[in-house]
């Protein structure tokens, strides 16, 4: 491991600084990834700025129900939150879908949303990867890609997020609160992810002195009729395969409104919008489900061994609503 | 640079560690408890596991500056001078033990879930456990021995 200076923040307007001044400063949260990382040689910051302990270690509901999520909050108090677990089910049941309970209880919110890519070729410093060393080529393309990308992957790149949390803030509408160079600011979390085009380096649009501060998730009066639903390899602690985090709203037969997003099949957390299109006013069938579903997974452009995600897929969200219908 | 935390109920200061060593290092090559094992270093085994400020976690991935000013305890942390905590004397008595690499962080894991689920199911435990990898045992003889403790300690409260 290259050797760095590690600092600990006690406020947010001196971590951006300690991070804007310098170009390899990097924020840690609880390290669960990026020390892991800069121990694979993958990452390799001269600064660390421990951002683990400002106060933004706290859960909260607002006047208007929204959820107010602190980026420091582990993820397996916000899983554990009442809150959380009363008007968004989906959102804890994807906390505890990932990782272990040893990995939970040190992981933070801010360092969850941007953990990097499982692609094995990514944690090799030993093989090309476009999205580590830009221009070196991209061997998953050819080579092992079962668990990769079958739709917004790019010739650049094909790897996944691997975040299970993020699936069900991209289906909640949540917004991501930031203190940056110019100050604090908004993004919605579907805005913060970022396709791989032609330049896979960036996971997210944001600067690297950019600092999560806070996520917030809307209310949703129909949150609590919700399920995250995650296929893995084996039965727990493995990242997933393919997942789902959907919200329902159905009244006599015929569905009002519904939030949907995938997980492990694109390059960010992927919001289901055409499927949630085509469900608004359809009845509340297999039937409907399975047309939503294909309108969104039309889209997909799996590659050699990852083809099996589409009906996997597919499967997953229509047996999901179906069970959200009777629940 | 210098390390001050709580170890065991503690107050110890560990002096030249560097910024990138891990916690799980401070404790074995300096701190002289060599409980917690090195397998993975990757969180994915939790022959590390230790109690960080209460909750488990992986000692391989805890840079040793994120320790600073918190408490830690170990396996060696467990039981009492002399005595073994009862779930310890329950993966003595079950067998739950072979090679004993996977141990000390299952146990770290296991006295967590019984300090915060009196009457664990089958499933609870698993789950618990999911983030503790053992090459040896087959897990049964440590269900049983979750099990047991989880028993006996309802009888003794
Ligand atoms: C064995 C193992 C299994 C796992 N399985 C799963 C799984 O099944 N599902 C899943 O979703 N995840 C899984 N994970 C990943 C885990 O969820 C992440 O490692 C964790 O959420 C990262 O959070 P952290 O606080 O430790 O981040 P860190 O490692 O501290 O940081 C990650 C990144 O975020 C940046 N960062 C941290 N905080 C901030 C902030 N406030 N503002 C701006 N940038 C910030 C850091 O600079 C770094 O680039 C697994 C991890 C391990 C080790
Ligand atoms: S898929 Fe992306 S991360 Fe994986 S090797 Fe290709 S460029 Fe690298
Ligand atoms: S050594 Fe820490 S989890 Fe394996
Ligand atoms: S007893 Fe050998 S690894 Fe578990």
């Amino acid at each position: 491991m290259r050797p760095f200076v590690y600092e600990r923040a006690e406020e947010a307007r001196s971590a951006v600084a300690a991070v804007a001044d310098r170009p390899d400063a990097m924020y840690l949260g609880g390290g669960t990834n990026l020390v892991d990382l800069m121990r694979l040689g993958v990452a390799e910051p001269a600064r660390l700025v421990d951002v683990s302990r400002l106060p933004y270690d706290t859960v909260g509901v607002r006047p208007d129900g929204a959820l107010r999520i602190g980026a420091a909050v582990r993820n397996s108090d916000l899983a554990a939150h009442p809150a959380v677990r009363r008007a968004h089910p989906l959102l804890a049941q994807a906390l505890l879908a990932g990782a272990s309970g040893q990995v939970r209880n040190m992981a933070t919110v801010g360092g969850n949303l941007l953990q990097r890519t499982r692609c094995a070729y990514f944690q090799d410093i030993t093989k090309p990867c476009n999205k580590r060393n830009p221009g070196s080529g991209c061997p998953a393309r050819e080579g092992d890609h079962r668990n990769l990308a079958i739709i917004g992957h790019s010739e650049a790149c094909v790897a996944t997020h691997p975040s299970d949390m993020a699936v069900a803030l991209a289906a909640l509408d949540a917004v991501v609160h930031l203190e940056g160079r110019d100050g604090p600011r908004t993004l919605p979390l579907t805005e913060l992810y970022r396709l791989p085009g032609d330049d896979p380096r960036r996971d997210t649009v944001l600067d690297p002195a950019d600092l999560i501060t806070e996520v917030t998730v809307p209310a949703l009066s129909f949150g609590g009729r919700s399920h995250y639903r995650k296929v893995r390899d084996r039965a727990s602690f493995a990242f997933a395969v393919v997942s789902v985090a959907a919200a329902l709203d159905v009244a006599g037969g015929v569905v009002r409104d519904c939030r949907i997003a995938f997980g492990a099949i694109a390059p960010v957390p992927w919001r289901a919008r055409r499927a949630e299109e085509a469900l608004r006013g359809a009845p509340a069938t297999e039937d409907a489900f399975a047309a939503a579903a294909r309108a969104e997974l039309g889209q997909a452009r799996p590659l050699r061994d990852n083809a099996f995600k589409v009906p996997l897929a597919r499967n997953l969200l229509v047996r999901t609503l179906t069970e959200l219908v009777v629940a | 640079m210098r390390l001050n935390f709580t170890v065991n109920g503690r107050a110890t200061a560990v002096d030249d560690v560097w910024e990138g060593e891990s916690l799980l290092y401070v404790l074995r090559e300096r701190a002289g408890l060599p409980g917690a094992k090195n397998a993975c270093e990757q969180g994915e085994c939790g022959s590390c596991t230790v109690y960080l400020d209460g909750s488990p976690v992986c000692a391989c991935l805890v840079a040793a500056g994120q320790a600073e000013g918190r408490e830690v305890r170990t396996v060696e942390g467990l039981g009492g001078p002399g005595r073994l905590d009862p779930l310890q004397e329950a993966f003595v008595e079950c067998g739950a033990v072979q090679c004993g690499f996977c141990t000390p962080g299952l146990l770290v894991q296991a006295h967590d879930l019984l300090e915060r689920v009196t009457h664990p199911s089958d499933a609870e435990i698993r789950e618990a456990l999911a983030g503790n990898l053992c090459r040896c045992t087959g897990y049964e003889k440590i269900l049983d021995a979750v099990r047991l403790a989880a028993e006996r300690k309802a009888a003794a409260r």
